[in-house]
């Protein structure tokens, strides 16, 4: 009876530990959130998002930086997506777990996925800005944001791919369906949810990203005319406002608050194609 | 009863089959003659091959990692252990259904016109006659026309059981493997189930090979019947003989044993 009592105690200070730790993740979540909205509510407004930055940043908007950001990002998915998914598909439908050539695969992809961002910004600029010759550029960003993320993404897809039940293979092949079919139809549309977990993941890394563009798309402010124009993403307008110019704080706020619309529009974006996704299977 | 046995007509002629997992022998030597539009019941203890056997006539064992199978296997003219028939081919001709329902992710309606078209049948008012078609056969026709778009996977168990084989039969198989169909099912879904394996044999003369663990069920639809058993750690074929014979008055001890109930 007494252990009982104690094992109770113990039970209760448990159980509110577990939910202290989520509480205040959220709260510090919100914080931090509300910091932004307050400090940066009062700049937003459709001149700022459509006019250019003046005075280095302190007056004006953001709009070439807006362009800038978007197509990076634009480089960079149109990149990581196509790759990112064919090697997932390599990964997990045509190389068994002994094969070496998988293993070495899979535990490079591992490595490069903890690998610091300024590692990829130095490659970026040694081999897309001088080896091959695209200078500061709109397309040496995207290219290295594309590296960047490619382990996120191969991994959560493959993830998604061999999480696929056996049964599911078994009984497509015996009903004389093609491999390629089975992949597109079956295999594909499960590993979905995968992708779109991996791809917002990696968005997300992309587009808080400073340190791999700085030595890649460079931070000028104006607006690109081509993709081989230099551009500076929004991260980087962000920590040149509040780093380098004096008076530039509000503007800063204003930024790091589109900054976050984006993002939450992306998650949202992201989880209506998946209930979108699992309505229509 | 031997004399019967050879007027028979045999659809296919198995020869010496022996199946590997890694090293290890599933069962060896296995040679028998499945005859034509009657159901052939394979009965056996668990871990005695049974599956696997099933899984070599229709090449599924290609897609097992490790596993390598020996022997010959005739359908007709064809030469099923050639490595190089055309397996869709093949596996259109013979159907299989397995133990856990498990239809596809998709509507009622496409879980049957995925692998139509996949087989080529490009008219979709021909793929609409062979869904209401499949369906009748399988008597779900009514339980399910007003939701065709509905998701498969919220069918119940013997629902999902009954589009699987409906599915199965919309490719027009000459054979159909069964493993264990209805033993995932409650018994009330089990019956129907068994039904519906009575009524395809009967209507359409399907050549069936099903894999049981229920005697009675057995005993009840077989037109023939064989048992496999464990001898050592590798499956064998122990007994094959019209379900009469096999039943009432076998010729192995082993068998009179299992079917009285005292072994297995
Ligand atoms: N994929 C596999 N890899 C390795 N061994 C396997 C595999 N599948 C089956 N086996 C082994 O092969 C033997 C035969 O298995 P099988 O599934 O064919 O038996 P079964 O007669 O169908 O049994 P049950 O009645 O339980 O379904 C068993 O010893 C099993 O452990
Ligand atoms: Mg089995």
């Amino acid at each position: 009876m007494i252990v009982n009592e104690k094992q109770q105690g113990i039970d209760r200070i448990i159980s509110l530990l577990f939910w202290f730790v989520p509480l205040l993740i959220t709260a510090i979540f919100i914080w931090i959130l509300g910091d932004i909205v307050r400090g940066g509510i009062g700049q937003l407004n459709w001149a700022f998002l459509t006019t250019a930055p003046i005075d280095t940043g302190r007056q004006g908007g953001i709009a070439p930086i807006l362009v800038s950001t978007l197509l990076i990002l634009g480089v960079c998915l149109v990149v990581s997506l196509p790759i990112g998914i064919g090697t997932a598909i390599l990964l997990a439908e045509f190389t068994s777990n002994s094969n070496w050539f998988g293993r070495l695969v899979r535990r490079s992809l591992d490595v490069l996925a903890g690998v610091p961002s300024i590692v990829f910004g130095l490659f970026g600029n040694a081999f897309f800005s001088k080896t091959l010759g695209l200078g500061f550029s709109i397309l040496s960003g995207g290219l290295t944001l594309a590296c960047m993320v490619l382990p996120i993404l191969i991994r959560s897809t493959e993830a998604g791919l061999s999480a696929v039940p056996i049964e599911y293979r078994l009984s497509s092949a015996s009903l004389g369906i093609s491999r390629t079919s089975t992949l597109w139809h079956l295999l594909l549309p499960a590993a979905t949810p995968g992708l779109l977990v991996g791809l917002v993941l990696g968005i997300g890394r992309a587009i808080a990203e400073t340190a791999a563009l700085i030595f890649t798309s460079g931070y000028v402010d104006r607006m690109p005319t081509s993709l081989l124009d230099s551009g500076r993403s929004l991260s980087i307008h962000i920590f040149d406002l509040s780093m380098n110019v004096t008076g530039g704080d509000a503007n800063a706020y204003g930024s790091a608050l589109v900054l976050i619309l984006i993002l939450l529009l992306i998650n949202a974006i992201a989880a209506w194609l998946a209930s979108k996704y699992n309505r229509s299977l | 009863m031997i004399n019967e046995m050879t007027e028979i007509q045999s659809l296919m002629q198995i020869q010496q089959l022996s199946l590997r997992y890694q090293q290890k022998l599933a069962f060896q030597d296995i040679t028998l003659s499945i005859p034509q539009n009657s159901i052939t019941a394979i009965v056996g203890p668990s871990g005695c091959g049974k599956s696997s056997f099933l899984t070599c006539l229709n090449r599924l064992s290609d897609l097992i990692p490790g596993c390598t199978v020996s022997g010959h296997i005739q359908l007709g003219t064809l030469n099923i252990r050639n490595p190089k028939i055309n397996t869709t081919a093949l596996r259109r001709r013979i159907g299989m259904i397995f133990q856990k329902p498990n239809p596809f992710p998709m509507s009622i309606e496409k879980n049957i016109t995925f692998p139509l078209k996949e087989h080529g049948i490009k008219n979709a008012q021909e793929r609409d006659r062979i869904v209401e078609q499949v369906l009748q056969d399988v008597g779900l026709w009514s339980e399910v026309k007003d939701r065709l778009q509905a998701n498969a996977l919220n069918l119940s168990g013997g629902q999902k059981q009954r589009l699987c084989i409906a599915r199965t039969l919309a490719l027009q198989p000459e054979i159909l493997l069964m493993d264990e169909p209805c033993s995932a099912l409650d018994p009330i879904a089990s019956g129907i189930v068994e039904d519906l394996i009575i009524s395809l044999r009967q209507k359409y003369n399907y050549t069936i090979i099903i894999v049981t663990h229920n005697l009675a069920q057995a005993k009840r639809i077989a037109d023939y019947a064989a048992l496999f058993w464990v001898d050592g750690s590798c499956g064998r074929l122990i007994e094959f003989a019209p379900a009469e014979q096999f039943f009432n008055a076998p010729n192995h001890e082993l068998t009179q044993a299992y079917v009285n109930g005292i072994k297995g």
